[in-house]
């Protein structure tokens, strides 16, 4: 056991690779199947609030990218169910926990997209916070998840240059479109400052998580990237941030932002936002409504291996 | 009706190009909803490429007509009276049985037709159907390989399988006629009159059904049609007012 365990610390300092084979403590294990079931969850809940709008694009061009994009989210779960399930959790399992709200997911999914500029909204800011949590988190100590990230950063990237191609669009369009933009960036960009959890004093799972390599950066540190990155392309579209306190900071040579409102953050998470309840009974109903379909399939299967015995 | 010499071949190519639109739109319904995650790829894969071929369909009309509408226009801004997809792409999408049971039907027709358009005369259909090929031979072997999971899976999704092929037999007919368009002397060389196409896509649709141990509804006199003359179902309006609501409300406006 000793041995294990040393085993496991060296290959840590050293930057190896933990594989599903390896020995790995209890709680390193745990740890990672709730950030991973967490972060396939958000995936596929993340495909309803712009899935809202693949009927209504206004072009075709837009319709088949948001589709494309969409389907992508669906390939991410479907790749990160798999690499929770190397640590020994069934999708079934993960399932249950997304149904029953023991599992949580990205909370700025609870809020509802209700225009067109939405869907530019999430691609730039959703998907571009998202890339700077998991292109740090590919670093991670774990290799399937390492590996899945590195793979799925190369097509968030792709989603977040289609984002910022919808907003400049309408940001050079007409009057009415700049205003959509901007009315959108209003009601976006608090929730996407949220997507990097709590300040680092008050994130409780962060040292444990920091010293196993789960966790590379903290939480305030890359809200700083994203803030820093984003004021400047807010700059170039012509659209004002919506935080009358933000400020540059020439000694640090970074962008100060006015405080979070934690209080929305928290009740958002604890099941109040606008769409928690539609998130999760559209995934429970896609689930249970259809479970004939996966008897059906189950069935035809056994059905059919009979009958290559029986041959 | 009043038909200019050459119209033919932009409604033609218009029809091709609405029974691509509207079936896509029905599929993209289940994106995020499906009953298993490899199924949200899968539809809305498929749901991608029918929307795909539908713009190659809608350009080429474009093009016919010296531009004066864009696909997009044309998408867009056409009420459901000047909508020509047959109207078994228009119903609801329903549950997966149905949805899947469609889609089998659907393409079938479309695999023996774009096989046959491969070698029209026109540039356009030849090049579109050619690519497009590829990728409905794809759609078919995954809704029929559905079809009979669903139909010889369990009593219920038996059932539920039955009930949709007999709701969805009576406009399988429509597929067939042939109607002035078809026959219209510019087409002549351009296009494989659908009537054609009937006896196979039966034979082969029949046995693909009986191995899904599914019974084929009686001959029905009241088959249903009038999509290619603009004649439509009451789903069609309010599928497309959802499609077209944004570009409607902000015409002109750049996307
Ligand atoms: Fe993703
Ligand atoms: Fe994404």
């Amino acid at each position: 056991m000793v041995d294990l365990e040393l085993t496991f610390e060296k290959n840590l300092s050293i930057g190896q690779k933990i594989e599903p084979r390896d020995w790995m403590p209890e709680n390193y294990r745990k740890q990672l199947i709730r950030l991973i079931s967490q972060h396939a969850h958000s995936e596929i809940v993340g495909m309803l609030p712009e899935g809202n709008w693949i009927t209504r694009a206004p072009s075709l061009r837009r319709k088949i990218a948001l589709l494309a994009k969409v389907q992508d989210e669906a390939g991410h779960g479907l790749y990160l169910y798999c690499a929770a399930e190397t640590l020994g959790i069934s999708r079934e399992e993960m399932f249950d926990q997304l149904h029953t709200k023991k599992a949580k997911y990205s909370s700025i999914f609870n809020y509802p997209t209700l225009t067109w500029a939405d869907i530019g909204m999430i691609g730039w800011l959703v998907d571009g916070a998202a890339i700077i949590n998991q292109t740090t988190m590919a670093k991670c100590s774990y290799g399937p998840y390492s590996r899945g990230l590195l793979r799925i950063c190369k097509e968030e990237n792709f989603h977040k240059i289609q984002g910022m191609e919808i907003v400049g669009i309408l940001c050079s369009g007409t009057n009415e479109q700049k205003e959509m933009a901007q009315e959108s960036l209003n009601r976006w960009w608090w929730p996407s400052l949220m997507m990097f959890g709590p300040h680092d004093t008050n994130s409780p799972n962060s040292s444990d998580l920091m010293k196993w390599k789960i966790k590379i950066k903290s939480n305030d540190e890359l809200r700083q990237r994203f803030v820093d990155m984003t004021v400047e392309q807010a700059k170039v579209f012509g659209l004002t941030i919506p935080d009358p306190e933000l400020k540059f900071n020439t000694e640090t040579r970074s962008w100060e932002t006015g405080e979070i409102n934690w209080d929305e953050f928290y009740s958002v998470i604890n099941g109040n936002g606008l769409c928690n309840n539609e998130r999760i009974s559209a995934r429970r109903s896609a689930y249970e409504d259809n479970s004939w379909v996966r008897d059906a399939a189950t069935s035809y299967k056994i059905k059919k291996n009979k009958k290559a015995e029986a041959a | 009706m009043h038909l200019k010499n050459d119209n033919s071949l932009f409604e033609y190519l218009v029809r091709l190009g609405d029974d691509r639109l509207i079936l896509g739109h029905r599929l993209s319904e289940w994106c995020g909803h499906a009953p298993i995650l490899e199924e949200d790829i899968a539809l809305a894969n498929i749901a991608q490429d029918c929307i795909g071929h539908a713009t190659h369909f809608l350009n080429a009309a474009s093009e016919v007509e010296n531009k004066i509408k864009t696909a997009d226009e044309l998408t867009y801004f056409r009420d459901a009276i000047d909508y020509k997809n047959l109207l078994i792409m228009e119903l609801p999408k329903g549950d997966f049985a149905f949805t899947i049971v469609r889609q089998f039907l659907v393409d079938s027709f479309t695999f023996l037709l774009y096989e046959k358009l491969q070698n029209s005369g026109n540039k356009f259909i030849s090049d579109i159907t050619t690519k497009a090929l590829k990728e409905v031979q794809y759609h078919l072997r995954h809704s029929s390989q559905w079809v009979l999971r669903l139909g010889d899976g369990t009593e219920l999704s038996h059932e539920k399988t039955q009930n949709a092929l007999n709701i969805l037999w009576l406009y399988t007919n429509e597929m067939f006629e042939s109607d002035e368009i078809e026959n219209s002397p510019s087409l002549k060389n351009f296009i494989t009159k659908s009537s054609d196409l009937e006896s196979e896509w039966e034979n082969k649709v029949i046995s693909h059904l009986q191995n899904a141990t599914l019974k084929i509804p009686e001959m029905q006199t009241n088959y249903l049609s009038g999509g290619r003359r603009g004649i439509h179902t009451e789903h069609l309006g309010h599928l497309l007012s959802e499609m077209q609501i944004v570009a409607r409300t902000y015409p002109g406006a750049k996307w």
